[in-house]
């Protein structure tokens, strides 16, 4: 086994400390050290988005990157966005809309989304669309995940 | 959703509303419980090394050096898990039909890539795959057989020794005079349909934890399974363990699609693994596992022909089916499930008089394949479909006008299909009508002839289909298997805290069953839907059930819900009357209470619990050891089952420069008929179109000649994304409601069963002016590009 090297991230606001082999992925220091079991994995190949996490306030797929690598960043995950007593508004409108039915798929949408509503406008369905080109649903046909975040964005712009 | 203070209680008040999912807070927080995510104390990890050879003998197993690494616990071998395990296989009553012993873990010989052959047992993951490396193994090469004509021939070598031949399963199916039927027909059409192979992609990849309790002998298994109770009465008989010393759990389950229908290798060597140690261990499959070993779809040539009168009648049809079923026959299910579901269900909702299939269901060196969503009917409609189209060309007839003129009306149900199969009364004209109304047909063909003059390839597809769902114990969802799918379980239990509990055999991947059957529940016992706790997936909850497949958890697990709460209700109703002096007739119940009809005498549920469980004396003892609890067992066999059908109608266009289908409108109008919650019924067909048009235009598992899976990640296996499906019109026909309890319908599968027909209707239709017929799926950009090449060279 390779010597381990000393990490501090910081995620969902609390900074983290501790001891890891360099080839421990995000995605694993995430759900195993931390059992922050709501970011999940898919493929561990980079194709799927079930993984995605904000790092550093952009979204990156956790299985593809080293925890080593999100030393000294900030990393948020599902678990920041609301608790299940209360659910954040993007996580509400999933709800209100039937933007999931397992669910794996949901903590990678609602972050790669999360990231989305901060930077872009998603005047149109089709940028909504584009952007969640790089998450994969089985579930849902992606429609009502459409739905969900155009109501998010729809109510972010007061609209 | 909940009721208003003053009460309505005008019924039905829950079933039909769009109420909101109870298990997504959870899943949205991040606080879902999956496989994955269960750990327990000194967990173990296996990691499986796995055969790169499609069929070969093993000449040498070492495993010292993996056993030697630090960090590994142990190394089990085919023979070890031999020692453990007790053999199994799918057996059928069907005639002509051949079990296969599946080897949890291969021994003496491997017949697929992906094969399990050893595993590894370490304190982390990462470790027990370090050391899969470690592993060695000498294989000796046997001839491949990945193309199951050449497997069906007599002198083709064998996958399986102890059996006849190849051909695992064959069978016929004639009704009336075919031949006859083709020497009068106006037009034939017909050809060679190939449906390629598939498979599920749940995004939450198969895992199991497993743990043996050696104090009480207890084996627990929680697993990604859409079939607990299937599980654990075969993992019964391989560990020799009574039931109730096992207890499969299926927690959250990301996915099933039927992909998760089937016992799997991985599940047993768990099981006998944490038993052989004393210690919970777990697997979690990776991508490329899944991509290899999760029982893959479809895979059939189907040689077929129709035949039809001037009038567009259909006049005879016949149909040979090749399926390629794989190296083993898959437990439950078998190698038939698949294959001879292709001509059970080839006529379709047509009036077919004349009808001759045979099916061979055919051993090769490739994954197993077993049930995906909508099982043999997608290739069934894709054919049928296609033909109707093919033979409507011919006489110069419209693809909806054809169909019309054949779908069985509504006078005319029940109506015995040329297979056999019974369809009893289903919309299927009010289905295509609205479609047509729905989509605006006529308006689309007037704007497809201005495109068409414009050179653009534009097309329409109409696709219709039946199916049976909620089958029950008249006729076995795979013939002739040993196992009971026909019938289902539930408990509705108030305790003695007031609370009420409907716990089912069946499990929940996504369907949102925790909040559908608390709906049923509630309507029938008078309470909120917040108030009934729904438990599925566990073994230990009811003593027979089988899961969630096949379209049958509204059938069910709402008519066995309904029957147990209706149970209830007359317990409760009796114990009221004495408590509320009223006679039982004056009672009813409403969101948690009952009441004296007209009166302002009520009770809660909750005291009337109390006052039977633990207040002595307000129930007199005579009662009491009359109506014991409030509490009831129900099993429901819907015995037939009923018929969903359904038709879509879709526009497509072909970019001539890249030859990418693009989808601009799809509806879906389907009968399924009463509607528990609209919001998941939509979401069903949504979700399955969305399968459909990943089999129709991009989704295919490919393996080379020498059976290398070539399409073991998602960048070469691809399924669509945001930006390929297109929003879906579903609209429910309230036709008659069938005679189920509850008069539901199954609909989980009708997406995917009707797509990949409408799809490739539409796609010739574009491309009719070439002449071109789509006869395989997916119509890649590649296979269109090479139609179009072809056709232009003619
Ligand atoms: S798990 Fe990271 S992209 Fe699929
Ligand atoms: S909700 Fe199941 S994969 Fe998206």
């Amino acid at each position: 086994m390779t010597a381990k090297i000393s990490i501090t991230v910081t995620v969902n606001g609390t900074a983290q400390a501790a001891d890891v082999e360099p080839r421990l992925l995000l995605a694993d220091f995430l759900r195993e050290n931390l059992d922050l079991t709501g970011t999940h994995v898919g493929c561990e190949h980079g194709i799927c988005g079930a993984c995605t996490v904000l790092m550093n306030g952009d979204s990156v797929r956790s299985c593809l990157t080293f925890a080593v690598q999100a030393d000294g960043a900030e990393v948020e995950t599902v678990e920041s966005l609301g608790s299940i007593d209360e659910l954040g508004p993007l996580q509400q409108a999933f709800r209100e809309k039937h933007a999931l039915q397992c669910g794996f798929c949901t903590p990678g949408m609602l972050m790669t989304a999360t990231d989305m509503l901060r930077k872009y406008p998603l005047e149109t369905d089709d940028d909504i669309r584009d952007g969640l080109s790089g998450n994969i649903c089985r579930c849902t046909g992606y429609q009502n995940i459409v739905a969900a975040v155009r109501s998010a964005a729809d109510k972010r712009d007061g609209k | 959703m909940s009721p208003p203070d003053d009460i309505d209680l005008t019924r039905p008040q829950f079933i039909g509303a769009k109420v909101m999912r109870r298990e997504d807070p959870r899943l949205l927080a991040g606080e879902g419980n999956y496989v994955a995510d269960i750990k327990r104390h000194g967990m173990l990890h296996i990691a499986f090394r796995r055969s790169d050879h499609a069929h070969a003998l093993i000449t040498n197993v070492d495993v010292s050096a993996a056993q030697a690494m630090e960090g590994v616990v142990a190394v089990y071998t085919g023979a070890d898990i031999t020692r453990l395990a007790n053999p199994y296989q799918a057996t059928s009553r069907m005639k002509n039909y051949q079990a296969t012993f599946i080897p949890p873990l291969a021994v003496d010989k491997v017949r697929y890539v992906g094969e399990a052959v050893v595993a590894v047992v370490a304190i982390s993951r990462y470790v027990a795959e370090d050391a899969l490396a470690l592993v060695e193994l000498e294989y000796e090469s046997l001839a491949v057989l990945v193309d199951p004509e050449e497997a069906l021939k007599p002198d083709a070598p064998k996958l399986h020794d102890d059996l006849e031949s190849n051909i695992l399963a064959a069978r016929e199916f004639a009704r009336g005079e075919v031949a006859e039927a083709f020497a009068d027909a106006a037009a034939t059409a017909g050809g060679r349909f190939h449906f390629t192979r598939t498979t599920p992609v749940t995004i939450e990849a198969r895992a199991s934890v497993a743990e043996y309790d050696k104090g009480t002998r207890t084996l627990t298994l929680h697993c990604t399974t859409q079939i607990p109770g299937i599980v654990r009465d075969k993992l019964s008989e391989i560990f020799d363990l009574p039931g109730p010393r096992i207890r499969v759990i299926a927690p959250d389950v990301g996915g099933g699609f039927g992909g998760k229908t089937s016992l799997y290798s991985e599940e047993i060597v768990a099981c006998a693994i944490a038993r052989d140690l004393g210690k919970p261990v777990k697997w979690v499959s990776d991508r490329m596992e899944d991509l290899m070993t999760t029982g893959n779809a479809f895979d059939e040539i189907v040689d077929a022909e129709i035949a039809v009168a001037e009038d567009g009648r259909i006049l005879g049809v016949k149909a040979d089916v090749i399926g390629d079923v794989g190296a083993y026959s898959i437990y439950p299910w078998t190698a038939t499930i698949e294959p001879v579901q292709v001509v059970s269900f080839l006529p379709g909702p047509y009036r077919i008089a004349n009808y001759a299939a045979r099916v061979r269901a055919v051993a090769t060196n490739k994954t197993l394949t077993g049930a995906y969503r909508g099982v043999g009917r997608p290739i069934s409609v894709f054919v049928m479909d296609r033909l109707l189209d093919m033979a409507a060309r011919k006489i110069g007839m419209d693809p909806a006008e054809i169909r019309r003129r054949n779908l069985v009306n509504d006078d005319e149900f029940p109506y015995k299909a040329a297979s056999g199969l019974v369809w009893d009364k289903s919309a299927f004209q009010a289905c295509l009508r609205e479609a047509a109304d729905g989509i605006g047909y006529d308006e689309l063909r007037r704007e497809q002839a201005a495109a068409r003059a414009d050179g653009r390839w534009v097309g329409i597809g109409v696709a219709c289909y039946a199916e049976l769902t909620g089958v029950g114990s008249r006729i076995a969802v795979a013939p002739g298997m040993p196992i009971n799918t026909g019938t289902e379980t539930c408990n509705v239990a108030i305790d003695s805290t007031g609370a009420v509990t409907a716990s089912f055999g069946l499990a929940s991947q996504g369907q949102g069953m925790e909040t559908t059957l608390a709906q049923v529940v509630a309507e029938e016992l008078g309470v909120k839907v917040e108030d009934v706790d729904i438990v599925l997936g566990d073994t230990a909850s009811v003593s027979h059930g089988t899961g969630t497949y096949a379209s049958r958890g509204a059938v069910f697990g709402g008519g066995a819900g309904i029957l147990a709460a209706k149970a209830v209700h007359e317990k409760i109703v009796r114990v009221a009357g004495h408590l509320l002096e009223a006679a039982v007739e004056d009672i009813e119940t409403g969101n948690g209470d009952v009441r004296v009809k007209g009166t302002d005498k009520s009770m809660t549920i909750r005291d009337l619990a109390r006052a039977l469980y633990s207040d002595m004396g307000r129930v007199p003892k005579d009662m009491r050891d009359e109506i014991d609890n409030l509490e009831a067992t129900k099993v429901y066999d819907p015995f037939f089952g009923t018929t969903t059908s359904a038709s879509h109608m879709c526009l497509i266009e072909v970019d001539p420069e890249t030859y990418k289908v693009e989808i601009k409108r799809y509806i879906v109008v389907e009968d399924c008929g009463r509607v528990i919650n609209p919001l998941i019924a939509d979401g069903q067909a949504h979700g399955g179109v969305a399968q459909g048009i990943g089999v129709a235009l991009m989704e295919e598992v490919i393996h080379d000649k020498t059976g290398q899976v070539l399409t073991a990640s998602l960048v070469d296996y691809v399924v669509p994304s945001a930006v390929e499906i297109p929003s879906i019109d579903v609209v429910h026909v309230e036709a008659e409601l069938p005679g189920t309890v509850g008069g539901f319908r199954g609909l989980g599968e009708g997406g995917t069963i009707g797509a990949p027909a409408c799809i490739a209707n539409a796609i010739s239709d574009a491309l009719s002016p070439l002449g071109i017929e789509i006869m395989e799926i997916p119509a890649t950009p590649e296979r269109l590009f090479r139609l179009v090449e072809a056709a232009k060279a003619d």
